[in-house]
């Protein structure tokens, strides 16, 4: 198998995902152009020695459907011999889409490429893609399908972490994040977005609320209890019998923020390296994605990040830093507990709580998001993981060259 | 034609009337099918039919289909045939809305299932006020398979309609004009001639849904996010209402959700494809057999001696005016029956009074009862504490207070005054007739009626036979009961009798898997999961855990060497914990009053809970099979002579999952062989409450 190696990496900053963010006048095709016109532009990149584009959308549909990578490639001036191809895997999909481009190149077929994701939540919105799997009667009753939330309580009911134990969580991820912002720890990769007339219309992260304490997270109302009242509580109860009542803890204070945004990563070989011109910063080590149980959801991180270990012969302890997105705090809780992580090696410049999780672009942002705090802290190894909708998860294992 | 016939009119109007030959009732069977297709033949070869009325000669429009005639075919049923008995009656539908003519369909009195399918497809359809109307197939875990699930979406559109067709539930003319069921009310001698009128202007003849440019939002499916996530919703309300045993209500939502993205043809032929999978499997046939054919038999009297003139009670006794007396003077009085209601002081009886009068303010209050009606019925009630006004009744409820010596002395006192002929009832739950009957000068004229609580609507009695009691006893008792509307089920004499004897199983087998360190949410849950309405430990709470444990150590001290339930070693530790259940404060459960109930914090400290739960299923099987095994046991042991009795007991009496058939039914369902293996299995680890008996062990020989 060939080194694949990672050159790069690029993000927009995240909008709010609403009608008042910032970033919800741009379409997400143009999300993704800044982005491949600025990968390109500050490696002095010639594009003709691309052979793909692998960008991970959550919801492929209308404004974000048709390939839209194909369209964005074009639209950025590309050469036009550049491959592109979109693909889903709900949360993972951005993540995915980079394992997709090394996979190419690990085999030979492909000498360089660039992975990544877009979403623009405010515009295309979660639920627009629907699908079998929450609504054809048949397949949502017969897989017990529940939404992300009720799977998030699930979690935090059946082990036990508390509204306290979730809001502490949330509001760390929201210390570190503003404070990863203030020293400018993610100056290296933040590429602001520009309007029509060429002017900056967001440089930062919009949705992160620096000073966010427990107490302000206290006063939230829980988000899912309605949902369990039409129906999921019961199907939560089916599936996990220890149930006796869903303790809904999760608000959106503690969950992922719905917010605009895009990322690339740019990967291949030594040989494209050399022709570029470019340093390598990392190499990829193993990635995997598995299934689990679906109507909890989110609990493949631990599992998945098993596998790519097993892949990589590595231990967790042989890793130095893990980025797992906080799709909710009760599954980065459990996952911390199951995998034996202190704290402080995990989301340590905050997460999606604090910033968001533009849905198929996350897991691009948060390798990019290790790549960088691996240099700037001198480690070496670091762990990217995401849980995906219906029980799929994804786990990508990089070190810093 | 055998239960139709077809006029014309001198303008050419044709009239159907359906007309069941030798029934009070119109229902759909192979004749009716025959017959209609040969009306619809006669009628296509009028060139001058301007159109078409249905209406019907009984009290009623029509009451669907003959289940009678597809629970004959149960044994053979396969998918296809399904289909195809679905396709038949369809087709028939189909072809009556496609005649190029319009029809007006005339609904006076209940149009049911295919009743009103057939009223759906006609173009019109008029209601006289007492018109009720429904698609109540889900009820049978069946669904509406000539048309419903297509028509009435695509009528008044798919969310009201899944409300209807979910629920299973009939509406009144002014709600279904109100939905859009109904196109108007017209008084029933008006309603030929508006048909008439209405057909003559010559309407366009095709359906809403058979017109060029038909396309609601529901037929582009998934591809509207609010589409699907109305769905999504129906899916997960389907699944918490009534959880994953029952797959009618699931595939009623698959025959909207996928019928109305197709041709109104091609979404036929879904629906009758989802009947064909729901009549092959056990459910549908397990529902219909015992909720529907067993209990139609027992309410026409399937277990009463023949050769006994039928005997209508006018003035009945009730002895005791407590919650159990005062529910039997109710439905009593309400079945037009006079009551003298006896307690020991006037206020005690007055009080029961006031309970009928409060239910009749809550009838009245939902627009069920007017206030005249519930005047005339509380004045059938007569409360006294003197025993003497019980000399002119016919029959005597005796629901007092459970015990052998207060008992015993009421049998006195009533017999005391009341005639040679007079009928003395015991409502009792467990104590046994011939102990009782000891205590009576007309042991033959002494039996059980095991009414179950709130008398006023549980629906089923258990009629307890003693060895004495008469064939005439039986027969007369049964007629008293129909006139009540209960369904009766017949058991012979013996401690517990079958259903309290059957349901201890139930709360004996939850007390012991708490016993055993089994998280009590599994076990409620697990309940909950098969279908019971309650958990046995919630149960366990109402019915008091001193009253099982109380009802060992008497069978104990009578009868001596019984050994101690599985189970009863948890009560006894409740009980000494001052855990006695919810009337005492809190059992298994706490009762806040400022929210629900939750099982009791002390569970986990008084219980151990063991490191190694048991897979769902285990705890499901025990549940099931330690009561399936007792019922097998009465079976056996003579208690119950039909197994229609157990079943129907079974599910009507404490809320046997009715997807199961009942308590022996449900042998069948899991198959005799797997069953007695299940059984053995359990019996080897939890105990031989769960050992097969010999026949069942020789059945599932013969099965294998």
């Amino acid at each position: 198998m060939q080194d694949i190696l990672i050159f790069d990496h690029a993000r927009t900053p995240r909008g709010k995902g609403r009608p008042d963010g910032a970033l919800h006048e741009i379409p997400a095709v143009q999300l993704m152009i800044q982005q491949l016109e600025a990968i390109r532009d500050r490696n002095s990149l010639d594009t003709a020695l691309l052979d793909e584009v692998a960008i991970g959308i959550a919801q492929p549909v209308a404004e974000q459907g048709g390939v839209l990578p194909r369209a964005a490639v074009i639209g950025a001036g590309y050469d036009r011999s550049v491959a592109a191809i979109q693909l889903n895997r709900f949360c993972a999909s951005g993540l995915d889409a980079i394992n997709l481009v090394a996979g190419q190149i690990g085999a030979g077929m492909a000498k360089a490429g660039i992975g990544g994701g877009v979403e623009s939540m405010s515009r295309v919105a979660f639920g627009t893609d629907t699908g079998a799997w929450t609504s054809d009667p048949r397949i949502a009753f017969g897989g017990y399908f529940a939404p992300q939330g009720i799977g998030a309580d699930i979690i935090a009911t059946i082990d036990g972490y508390s509204r306290a134990d979730v809001d502490a969580y949330a509001a760390e991820s929201q210390r570190r994040a503003a404070r990863a912002w203030d020293e400018g720890r993610f100056a290296k990769s933040v590429v602001p977005v520009c309007d029509l007339l060429d002017e900056i219309i967001l440089a930062h992260d919009e949705a992160i609320r620096p000073g966010t304490t427990r107490e302000d997270l206290a006063r939230l109302k829980p988000a899912f209890a309605g949902l369990a009242d039409a129906g999921y509580g019961r199907i939560a109860q089916e599936r996990y019998r220890q149930i006796e009542a869903l303790e809904h803890v999760h608000t959106g204070g503690n969950s992922s923020g719905i917010v605009d945004g895009a990322a690339t990563v740019l990967l291949g070989n030594a040989e494209f390296g050399a022709r570029a011109g470019l340093k390598p910063r990392a190499r990829i080590r193993s990635w995997a994605s598995i299934g689990s149980e679906p109507t909890i959801m989110l609990t493949a991180p631990a599992d998945v990040g098993c596998k790519a270990l097993a892949i990589a012969g590595m231990e967790v302890t042989d890793i130095d830093l893990f980025e797992l997105n906080e799709a909710f705090a009760s599954m980065v809780l459990r996952f911390m507990n199951v995998m034996n992580v202190d704290h402080d090696r995990i989301n340590v410049n905050g997460g999606a709580i604090a910033m968001g999780h533009p849905l198929g672009a996350t897991g691009a942002m948060i390798l990019g998001t290790a790549l960088d705090e691996l240099e700037r802290s001198g480690k070496s190894t670091a762990m990217v993981l995401l849980c995906a909708a219906n029980g799929l998860g994804s786990a990508t294992i990089i070190e810093r060259i | 034609m055998k239960h139709m016939h077809l006029q014309f009119g001198n303008d050419g109007v044709a009239t159907l009337t359906l007309d069941r030959d030798g029934g009070s009732v119109n229902i759909i069977c192979d004749d009716f099918m025959n017959d209609l297709g040969r009306a619809l033949d006669n009628i296509a070869q009028r060139q001058d039919c301007p159109g078409l009325v249905v209406r019907s000669a009984k009290a009623g429009f029509l009451a669907g289909a003959d289940l009678t005639m597809l629970a004959a075919e149960f044994p053979a049923m396969t998918a296809r045939r399904g289909y195809e008995i679905s396709q038949r009656i369809s087709g028939l539908l189909r072809r009556l809305e496609t005649l190029g003519i319009p029809s007006v369909a005339i609904v006076d009195g209940a149009a049911l299932g295919g009743g009103l399918e057939l009223a759906l497809a006609c173009t019109r359809r008029l209601a006289s006020e007492n018109a009720v109307l429904g698609l109540p197939e889900v009820n049978l875990g069946l669904l509406p398979a000539a048309g419903g699930t297509q028509r009435l979406p695509r009528l008044i559109g798919a969310k009201k309609a899944l409300d209807l067709l979910l629920a299973g539930k009939t509406v009144d003319a002014n709600n279904a004009a109100g939905l859009g069921i109904v196109d108007k009310i017209v008084a029933a001698d008006d309603s030929q001639g508006v048909a008439e009128r209405w057909l003559l202007a010559r309407p366009a003849p095709e359906q809403p849904w058979d017109r060029k440019g038909y396309r609601p939002p529901e037929a582009r499916g998934l591809v509207l996010p609010e589409v699907a996530l109305g769905y999504s919703l129906a899916a997960a309300g389907v699944a918490g209402k009534s959880g994953h045993r029952q797959p009618a209500p699931v595939a009623i939502l698959s025959c909207v959700f996928e019928g109305m993205q197709l041709p109104f043809d091609r979404a036929l032929q879904i629906e009758s494809k989802y009947f064909g999978r729901l009549l092959r499997g056990k459910v549908a046939q397990n529902i219909i057999a015992t909720t529907f054919l067993a209990r139609q038999a027992a309410l026409k009297g399937a277990r009463r001696p023949q050769g006994h003139e039928r005997r209508t009670i006018g003035r009945l006794g009730v002895v005791g005016a407590g919650m159990m007396g005062a529910g039997i003077a109710q439905i009593a009085a309400t079945a037009g029956i006079e009551v003298v209601l006896v307690d020991r002081t006037f206020a005690l009886a007055e009080r029961g009074k006031a309970y009928s009068a409060r239910s009749m303010d809550r009838l009245i209050e939902r627009g069920r009862m007017t206030r005249d009606k519930a005047d005339v019925l509380l004045g059938r009630i007569a409360p006294t504490d003197d025993f003497a006004q019980l000399s002119a009744c016919e029959l005597v409820v005796e629901a007092v207070f459970e015990d052998a010596a207060v008992k015993a002395d009421t049998i006195r006192k009533v017999e005391a005054v009341t005639g040679p002929d007079t009928i003395y009832a015991s409502n009792t739950s467990t104590l046994p007739i011939g102990g009782m009957a000891q205590s009576s000068i007309r042991p033959d004229r002494f039996i059980g009626l095991h009414f179950f609580s709130p008398a006023e609507r549980m629906e089923l009695v258990e009629v307890i036979r003693g060895v004495q009691t008469s064939d005439a006893t039986l027969a007369a008792s049964l007629d008293f009961l129909s006139q009540l509307r209960k369904t009766p089920i017949v058991v012979n004499d013996g401690r517990g009798f079958y259903t309290s004897r059957v349901v201890q199983f139930f709360i004996n087998e939850g007390a012991a898997m708490v016993g055993e360190g089994i998280a009590p949410a599994r076990i409620e849950n697990a309940a909950r999961s098969i279908g019971f309405p309650v958990g046995p430990l919630a149960l366990l709470d109402e019915v008091t855990i001193d009253l099982p444990v109380t009802i060992y150590d008497q069978a104990q001290s009578q009868e001596g060497d019984i050994a101690e339930p599985a189970g009863v070693a948890t009560l006894r530790r409740m009980q000494e914990l001052g855990r006695h259940g919810r009337s005492s404060g809190g059992g298994f459960y706490d009762y806040p009053e400022d929210r629900p109930k939750h099982l009791w914090h002390g569970l986990s400290q008084a219980f151990k809970l063991a490191g190694q739960q048991p897979d769902d299923a285990e705890i499901e099987r025990r549940l099931l099979y330690a009561q399936s095994l007792e019922a097998v046991r009465c079976r056996e042991g003579g208690i119950l002579e039909t197994d229609e009795d157990g079943d129907l007991g079974s599910v009507f009496g404490w809320g046997f999952p009715a997807w199961t058939g009942g308590a022996l039914r449900f042998i069948e369902t899991e198959g005799v062989a797997k069953f007695v293996d299940n059984a053995k299995e359990l019996a080897r680890r939890h105990g031989s409450r769960f050992e097969p008996t010999a026949r069942l062990v020789a059945r599932a020989k013969s099965a294998a």
